[in-house]
C-alpha cells in the first residue's frame, strides 16, 4: 500500500512533475524533490511562517499543504521572483534596507509581501505589519522589513505608471 | 523536520461521495479541509488516520450566498465577504495568522480540536509525562482528580456564531440535519463535538439582523489561540431598549457556550454603565478557565468582566477603537 | 595612504545580501549529497535517570536502517570550556534532562529513522530530579555530576574589590533589592543541521550551522580521536544563532562518527523541539543587590550576589557565572565592589551564552535599582546616571580598563530624542517612560581555552584581475561579519566591495578566528583584516611609487584608483597597480592577526570581563498600562548606542533594532520555563513550551517603532574605530520597560518577564511590587580580595586576614 503518487503542478510558471509519497507536504516536495531549497522551514507546524509560498497567488504555509492537493495548481517560490538577473524590487529593498539579516525568514516574508503588493499597491505601515504578522523574524525587529516593503511598493508603483 | 505519517488520500467531488467514503471507511478516515489543525496534530501523532478525505474539490462547500457560508470557505474569504456580520468577521480575522486564514476554513475552525498545554505537544514530550487523558494516557494533568478531559475549546468563530444565533448543517450518507451552532458542542475535551463520526459539516447559516461584536484575548497580535473570547449580539427596539441579547464565551471551557443569564438580564434594559457592569459580572462568573493555556489562570478569570464590558460598551456605541487596537493590535479587527 | 573614507560609514548592500533574498544561500539543511543518509536522535523521556540497558537490535534490523549508535560508541566526553568537559555526544550511563540524547539511528530517510527510534528499548533507573537551584542547594544528593564545587554546585565564587562592608556602613543610604530573571532561549529561525562526509581524500568534513567552527574542530578531534588536520569544519551561514550555536552539539559528533563508519554522507536536521532541548540559553538568575549611595547621589559601592540555574551540563557556565557580575562596574563608578556567584546544576537543558551572555540579568537589577535610588533621592534618573559615569581611560574597582565611553552622549541624545524631561513623571496616569543604560564587551579578552595564539587571523589574496579575496575563520550568522571584512578590506585598499570575495568559517581554508561570539568579530577579525590589507597596500604602494613619481607612503588608494597624493592626475587603476606589484613582487598575499591587549587585572579570575573596548547604550521605553487589566502596550522605544563608528549604518541600525526587539521580547514574554508534574504521581520535569507557538516571541504587530541614534566617536583600539553593536543594545531594554511601567502606574515588577498578571497583582499588593521574596542561603566561598586601583592595589589578590563569607 505504500506507493508514491505522480504529481503535476506549476512551479514558478513552469510545469513540474514529481513522484511523491502521499505524506509529503509541499515544503518537502519543493525542497527535496524539486531542489528548490530557497523555501525554508522553522517549525513544520504552521507556527513561524518561514515556509511561506504563494499557492494560486495567496500566501500559504507549505509545511501544512499536502503536495497532492497542489495538483494542477500554481506555486510561486522565492526562486521565481527575480526578473532574470535583476532582483525584484522587493528583493532589492529587503537587502538594501536591512530587511534581511540572517536571511532565513526572508524568502517567506518576501513572498508574503509580494501577495500584499499584488492586491494593495500602497499599503500603510500598519497594513504591512498585519499582512506579515504570520512571519516570525528573530533578527530585524521588523522595522526594517516594513521600510523595505514600503520602498518596494513605491518602486513598483513607479514602474506601473 | 517533522513529517506526517503515511496515509491514503481521497479527493471526492461531491458531499454525497465524501459521505459515502466516510461511512465506508469508518473511524480510520478523517476529513481534511484547510489542514491547519489536522496536519500539525498528525505530525505530533495526536491523530493518525489511515485515510484522509479532502473536501477541497467539493465546489459547493466553497460557496457563499444569502448568509449561508459553505464550510470550506476560508477564513479570509469570510473576512472579505461584505455580508459577513461584524462579530464573525472580527472573530475570523483574529484567527492565527493571515497565512493560516488563507488555508483554514470556517468549518475547520468550528471543528477545531480542543487544546491543552499537556496535549498540544509532540509524541516524545507526551511520553515524558506518561501521556494524558485526552490521548494515550490515564490522567488529566490539569486536574488530576478529574474524570473528564478539560482541554479547551479554542475556536474564535464558534462563540461569534453562537451569539449570532447561527445554524449549521450536518450531512451523512443517511441524511442531513440542521442544528444551532451551540448544539454542536459538548463540554468534554475528548468528545467535544456532537457531530457523528460519519457526518460532514457542510454549511453555516448566519442571520444578519444583529448588532454584534467579538473580543479576543491572547498574548500576541497574531498566531495565538484565544485564551478568552467574548461575543455579543444585541437587537434593540425603537426605544433603544434591548429586545434580545446573546453573549457567548469561548476558550474558558471545553466548549463555547451561551451565557443565558446575561441575555435574560439584559432583555428590556438600556445599556447604562450599571447595567453593563452587572451583565459583565454575570458573564465573567461563567468563565472557568483552567491552567492549561497561555497566561496566568487567575488573571484570565479576573479580566473576563473587563472584556465583557468592552463588548457591551462597544455595542452601546462607545468609541473603543483605541482599546481594541491596543488589545488586538490589528486595525483589521476593528 | 588613505585620504577619506569611501566605503565605511555609508549604507551599502551587504555582500551576502543578494544570496539571501533570492533563496540561493545554502544553509546547512539545504545541502544534500548523493547517497546521503539521515540521522535522528533518541532522547531521554526522563529528567534524571541511569541508563540500565539499551537494546537496539530491533532498530538495527528495521528495513532501511544502516547504523545505530549509542553512548558506547563515544567513550570520550566534550565540553566547550576546558574546566567543564562533562558531556557525551550520546549519554553512556546517565541522562540529565528530558531531551538528553542517548542513541542515534542512521537510515535511508528521516521517516525510516523516526520509525526505528521507536524500536529502541531503553531501561532506566529513575533518580530524583533537581528542578531549581534552591532545591539543588538543599539536595547535594543525588549528584547530577560527580565534579564541581560540592553537591550539585557547579561553580561557586566570590570577589571583593575593597572592603565593601565598610563602604556600605559609611553610605548615607543603602538599598537592598532582590531580582529574578527567568531563563529564555535564542529561538533562531533556523533549526540546527549538519552534514558530514568523507572528502575525496578520505578526510572528515562537516558542514554545520555553528557559530564557532574552530572550537567544534578541536572538540571533534578530541571526541573522535583523529588529528585536527584530518577534519574540516565548514560553518554554513547560520539562520540566526544568538549564542545558541556556540557549543558543539551531540548531533554534530553523531553524523561525523556515522560518516566515518559508513563512508557515506550523513545528515541531521533538528526539529524545533530539539532546538529547545539543545538550548544553552539565558540562565535563570536570582539576584541580591546591596548598593550604597551618598545623599547627593554618588554611588559608594555594591555587593552583588547571584544564583544561577545551570541546567544539566556545564556548557559555558563557568564564564556565564562570571558574567552575572563582571560588567556591572563598567558603566558607573563604584569605589568598591563585591560579587558572589554560584551556579547550580539542575535536571533541565543546559544554559549557556545568549546575546548579552550573563549580563542582562544583573543589568536588569542594577538599572531598576538605580531608578529606585533616583526616586528616593529626588534626582532625575538620567542625572543620577550622569553623576556616576565611569571616566574615559580609567580602571574599575575590579581592574577592567575602560577606554572610550560614549555613555554620556548616549544619555543626552536619548533623553533629547524622546522628550524625557517633558514626559517623565508628567504623562497622564497609565502612561510612563523609563530609562536604562548598559555596556557590552567588544570581544572577550581571553580565549575559551588557554593559549598564547592570536584570536583572529585574516589572509588577503590579490591578483592581476583586481579581485581581493579575504579569508577568515569568522562565521556569518546574520550579523554581517562577512560584510565587515569586505568593507574593511575594500576601504583599506581603496576599492569597491564588489571586487572583494569573502571566504569565511572554513577550518580547511581560512585562518583561525575563534568564532562569532562575545561581539568579537568586528573588532578582532576587523583589526586582523586592517593589518593584512595595510601590508598589501604597502607592498603595492612600494611597487608603483616610482611609476607614479612619488614616495610609497604618498601613494593614495581610493575608489579603484591608485595615485600620487600631490598630483591625483598621476594615477593608474587599482588593477594596473596590482599587476605592476605582482610583476615586481610575485604572487600577492598578506596575513594579519590580532590578539587583545593584556588586561591589567592579575588576580585569578581576572580573565573574564576584559575587552579591547566597550560599547554603551542608553534606552528609553514608553509604556501605556491599563490599570484594570494590567495590559501593557509599548508604543515607542528610543535608543542611542555608542558604536565608535558605524561601518555600514544600515546594518548597524538593524543590529540595534534587532537587539531592542529581542530585549523587549525577554522583557514582556519570552520564557524557557519548566513544568514539574505532581511529585507523587509523576517524575516528569518537562519544558513547558518547546514550540514556536507556545514560546512567545514578538510578532510584527507586537513590535513598536524604534528610533535609533548611533553615537560615533571612533575607538582607537577598534578597526576604523568601530565597536560592537550585536549584543549591547539588547541590554538596557528590560530595565527600561520595568522603569517605564513604574512611571506609568507606580508598580515595581522586579522580575523578568513582566506580564499583565504581574502588573495587576502588584497594583493589588500593599507594597506595589512583584518580585522574589527571599534569597536562599548560599555557601559562597571566602572572597578573593583585591584592592581597587585607587586604594593602592596592584591588580593582584591581597592576602589578608580570613574574612568570613557573607551569606
Amino acid at each position: 500500500m505504500r506507493h508514491n503518487i505522480a504529481l503535476r503542478l506549476t512551479v514558478n510558471g513552469e510545469a513540474a512533475e514529481a513522484s511523491v509519497a502521499p505524506y509529503k507536504t509541499l515544503l518537502e516536495v519543493l525542497r527535496e524533490d524539486l531542489g528548490l531549497t530557497g523555501t525554508k522551514h522553522g517549525c513544520e507546524l504552521g507556527e513561524c511562517g518561514a515556509c511561506t509560498v504563494l499557492v494560486d497567488g495567496e500566501p500559504q504555509l507549505s509545511c501544512l499543504v499536502l503536495a497532492l492537493e497542489c495538483e494542477e495548481r500554481s506555486v510561486q517560490t522565492i526562486e521565481g521572483l527575480a526578473r532574470g538577473p535583476e532582483l525584484h524590487p522587493l528583493q532589492a529593498a529587503f537587502t538594501d534596507f536591512g530587511g534581511s539579516q540572517c536571511g532565513y525568514c526572508t524568502p517567506g516574508v518576501i513572498m508574503t509581501a509580494k501577495a500584499l503588493l499584488d492586491r494593495n499597491p500602497s499599503p500603510s505601515a500598519q497594513e504591512i505589519k498585519e499582512a506579515t504578522a504570520g512571519n516570525l523574524c528573530r533578527c530585524t525587529g521588523y522595522n526594517q522589513i516594513v521600510e523595505a516593503i514600503e520602498d518596494a511598493a513605491a518602486k513598483l508603483r513607479a514602474e506601473a505608471k | 523536520m517533522l513529517r506526517l505519517p503515511w496515509f491514503e488520500h481521497r479527493a471526492p467531488r461531491s458531499v454525497a461521495e465524501a459521505a459515502k467514503i466516510l461511512a465506508g471507511e469508518g473511524p480510520r478516515a478523517m476529513l481534511i479541509a484547510g489542514g491547519t489543525d489536522l496536519l500539525p496534530n498528525m505530525k505530533r501523532r495526536h491523530q493518525a488516520p489511515q485515510v484522509l478525505i479532502s473536501v477541497r474539490k467539493i465546489e459547493n462547500l466553497k460557496a457563499v450566498s444569502n448568509g449561508t457560508f459553505g464550510s470550506a470557505v476560508t477564513l479570509n474569504e469570510v473576512v472579505q465577504n461584505p455580508e459577513t456580520p461584524t462579530a464573525l468577521r472580527q472573530a475570523a480575522v483574529q484567527v492565527a495568522t493571515p497565512h493560516l486564514r488563507n488555508m483554514g476554513t470556517l468549518g475547520g475552525n468550528l471543528c477545531l480540536d480542543t487544546r491543552c498545554n499537556y496535549y498540544n505537544q509532540t509524541y516524545e514530550w507526551r511520553k515524558a509525562i506518561d501521556f494524558c487523558l485526552k490521548k494515550d494516557g490515564q490522567i488529566c494533568w490539569v486536574a488530576t482528580a478529574s474524570k473528564r478531559c478539560v482541554a479547551v475549546s479554542s475556536t474564535d468563530t464558534a462563540p461569534a456564531l453562537i451569539a449570532l444565533k447561527a445554524k449549521i448543517k450536518l450531512v451523512s450518507a443517511k441524511g442531513e440535519r440542521e442544528i444551532p451552532v451551540e448544539a454542536l458542542y459538548q463540554n468534554d475535551g475528548i468528545d467535544y463535538l456532537s457531530r457523528a463520526p460519519d457526518e460532514i459539516l457542510t454549511e453555516v447559516s448566519v442571520p444578519s439582523d444583529w448588532k454584534s461584536t467579538y473580543w479576543k484575548l491572547r498574548r500576541r497580535g497574531s498566531f495565538d489561540f484565544p485564551i478568552l473570547g467574548v461575543a455579543a449580539a444585541l437587537r434593540f427596539n425603537s426605544a433603544n431598549e434591548i429586545e434580545e441579547a446573546r453573549i457567548a464565551l469561548g476558550a474558558v471551557a471545553s466548549r463555547p457556550f451561551l451565557v443565558e443569564k446575561a441575555g435574560e438580564f439584559l432583555k428590556g434594559k438600556r445599556l447604562t454603565d450599571e447595567v453593563i457592569a452587572e451583565a459583565a459580572v454575570l458573564v465573567a462568573n461563567r468563565a472557568k478557565p483552567m491552567d492549561n493555556t497561555d497566561m496566568d489562570l487567575y488573571w484570565r478569570k479576573e479580566v473576563a468582566d473587563d472584556f465583557a464590558g468592552y463588548a457591551l460598551r462597544e455595542l452601546r456605541g462607545d468609541d473603543l477603537r483605541e482599546t481594541r487596537l491596543k488589545i488586538s493590535r490589528q486595525v483589521l479587527a476593528a | 595612504m588613505k585620504k577619506r573614507l569611501d566605503v565605511i560609514g555609508k549604507s551599502r548592500r551587504r555582500v551576502d545580501g543578494r544570496a539571501k533574498v533570492t533563496g540561493a544561500l545554502r544553509y546547512a539543511d539545504d545541502l544534500s549529497m548523493p547517497r546521503m543518509l539521515h540521522a535522528k536522535l533518541l532522547r531521554s523521556p526522563h529528567p534524571h535517570a541511569v541508563i540500565k540497558e539499551i537494546n537496539t537490535e530491533k532498530a538495527r534490523k528495521h528495513p532501511g536502517v544502516h547504523l545505530v549508535l549509542t553512548g558506547k560508541d563515544f567513550p570520550i566526553p566534550f565540553g566547550i570550556m576546558p574546566v567543564s568537559v562533562d558531556e557525551f555526544p550520546l549519554a553512556p550511563e546517565r541522562v540529565r534532562y528530558v531531551g538528553d540524547p542517548l542513541a542515534a539511528v542512521i537510515a535511508k530517510d528521516e521517516q525510516t529513522a523516526v520509525e526505528a527510534l521507536g524500536l529502541i528499548e531503553a531501561q532506566y533507573e529513575i533518580l530524583k530530579p533537581i528542578e531549581s537551584p534552591q532545591q539543588g542547594l538543599l539536595n547535594p544528593e543525588p549528584r547530577i555530576h560527580d565534579y564541581g564545587e560540592q553537591g550539585n554546585i557547579h561553580r561557586n565564587q566570590s570577589y571583593e574589590f575593597g572592603d565593601i562592608e565598610e563602604s556600605l556602613r559609611n553610605s548615607d543610604l543603602v538599598f537592598e533589592d532582590l531580582f529574578f530573571y527567568e531563563g529564555n532561549t535564542h529561538l533562531p529561525m533556523e533549526q540546527q543541521a549538519s552534514l558530514a562526509f568523507l572528502d575525496q581524500d578520505g578526510k572528515l568534513q562537516i558542514s554545520s550551522s555553528t557559530q564557532n567552527p574552530h572550537y567544534l574542530h578541536r572538540q571533534l578531534a578530541r571526541v573522535l580521536q583523529i588529528p585536527e588536520a584530518r577534519i574540516r569544519v565548514v560553518a554554513t551561514p547560520n539562520g540566526g544563532a544568538f549564542g545558541g550555536k556556540c557549543d558543539p552539539g551531540g548531533h554534530e559528533f553523531v553524523v561525523s562518527k556515522a560518516a566515518l563508519i559508513l563512508g557515506r554522507p550523513v545528515k541531521i536536521g533538528l526539529t524545533r523541539e530539539e532546538v529547545f532541548y539543545v538550548h544553552r540559553g539565558r540562565h535563570p538568575v536570582l539576584m541580591k543587590m546591596k548598593t550604597g549611595v551618598t545623599k547627593d547621589g554618588k554611588l559608594t559601592g555594591m555587593h552583588l550576589q547571584t544564583l544561577l540555574d545551570g541546567g544539566g551540563y556545564g556548557s559555558h557556565g563557568p564564564a556565564s557565572t562570571f558574567y552575572t557580575g563582571v560588567l556591572t562596574p563598567v558603566t558607573y563608578h563604584y569605589p568598591r565592589f563585591k560579587f558572589d556567584a554560584c551556579r547550580v546544576f539542575t535536571n533541565k537543558p543546559a544554559c549557556g551564552p545568549k546575546r548579552g551572555h550573563g549580563t542582562p540579568q544583573p543589568r536588569f537589577g542594577q538599572e531598576v535599582q538605580l531608578d529606585k535610588i533616583a526616586e528616593k533621592l529626588g534626582i532625575d534618573p538620567a542625572e543620577l546616571r550622569l553623576k556616576n559615569l565611569v571616566k574615559e581611560n580609567s580602571l574599575t574597582a575590579s581592574w577592567l580598563r575602560v577606554g572610550s565611553i560614549g555613555l554620556e552622549e548616549c544619555i543626552r541624545k536619548v533623553t533629547e530624542m524622546s522628550g524625557w524631561k517633558e514626559k517623565r513623571g508628567k504623562l497622564p496616569r497609565g502612561r510612563g517612560v523609563g530609562l536604562a543604560c548598559s555596556t557590552y564587551m567588544c570581544g572577550a579578552g581571553v580565549a575559551i581555552y588557554w593559549n598564547k595564539l592570536p584570536h583572529s587571523g585574516v589572509q588577503i589574496l590579490l591578483d592581476r584581475s583586481g579581485t581581493v579575496i579575504v579569508y577568515c575563520g569568522a562565521t556569518e550568522i546574520g550579523q554581517g561579519s562577512d560584510d565587515v571584512l569586505a568593507a574593511i578590506a575594500a576601504e583599506t585598499l581603496g576599492v569597491d566591495t564588489s571586487v572583494v570575495r569573502v571566504v569565511t568559517g572554513d577550518t580547511g581554508i581560512t585562518p583561525v578566528d575563534l568564532g562569532s561570539y562575545s561581539s568579537r568579530v568586528t573588532i578582532m577579525a576587523g583589526n586582523a583584516a586592517v593589518q593584512a590589507a595595510e601590508r598589501l597596500r604597502a607592498s603595492v604602494a612600494g611597487a608603483v611609487s616610482e611609476t607614479l613619481g612619488t614616495l610609497p607612503d604618498r601613494v593614495v588608494f581610493s575608489q579603484g584608483k591608485v595615485y600620487a597624493a600631490e598630483d591625483p592626475a598621476r594615477a593608474m587603476s587599482f588593477v594596473e597597480a596590482v599587476a605592476i606589484a605582482e610583476a615586481a613582487l610575485g604572487t600577492l598575499s598578506a596575513v594579519g592577526s590580532y590578539s587583545p591587549p593584556k588586561a591589567p587585572g592579575r588576580y585569578k579570575g581576572a580573565g573574564v570581563g576584559p575587552s579591547p573596548a566597550y560599547s554603551f547604550s542608553a534606552c528609553i521605553v514608553e509604556t501605556e498600562v491599563d490599570e484594570r487589566t494590567g495590559w501593557i502596550h509599548v508604543p515607542k522605544i528610543w535608543i542611542a548606542h555608542d558604536i565608535g563608528r558605524a561601518l555600514n549604518p544600515v546594518l548597524a541600525r538593524g543590529q540595534v533594532i534587532g537587539g531592542v526587539y529581542m530585549g523587549l521580547g525577554e522583557a514582556l514574554m519570552e520564557e524557557q520555563s519548566f513544568r514539574r508534574l505532581p511529585e507523587k504521581l509523576s517524575g516528569a520535569l518537562v519544558h513547558r513550551a518547546p514550540s514556536m507557538l507556545d514560546y512567545k516571541s514578538l510578532t510584527s504587530l507586537d513590535m513598536p517603532d524604534v528610533e535609533v541614534a548611533l553615537i560615533e566617536d571612533p575607538d582607537p583600539n577598534c578597526p576604523y574605530g568601530a565597536k560592537e553593536v550585536g549584543q549591547g543594545p539588547l541590554l538596557p531594554v528590560m530595565p527600561a520597560v520595568a522603569n517605564a511601567i513604574y512611571d506609568a502606574v507606580g508598580v515595581r515588577i522586579d522580575e523578568i518577564p513582566i506580564t499583565p498578571d504581574k502588573v495587576l497583582k502588584a497594583l493589588e499588593q500593599k507594597d506595589k511590587r512583584v518580585g522574589p521574596a527571599s534569597f536562599p542561603s548560599v555557601p559562597y566561598p571566602k572572597p578573593t580580595f583585591v584592592l581597587p586601583p585607587w586604594e593602592g592595589g596592584d591588580g593582584n589578590e591581597e592576602k589578608r586576614d580570613a574574612k568570613a563569607a557573607v551569606v
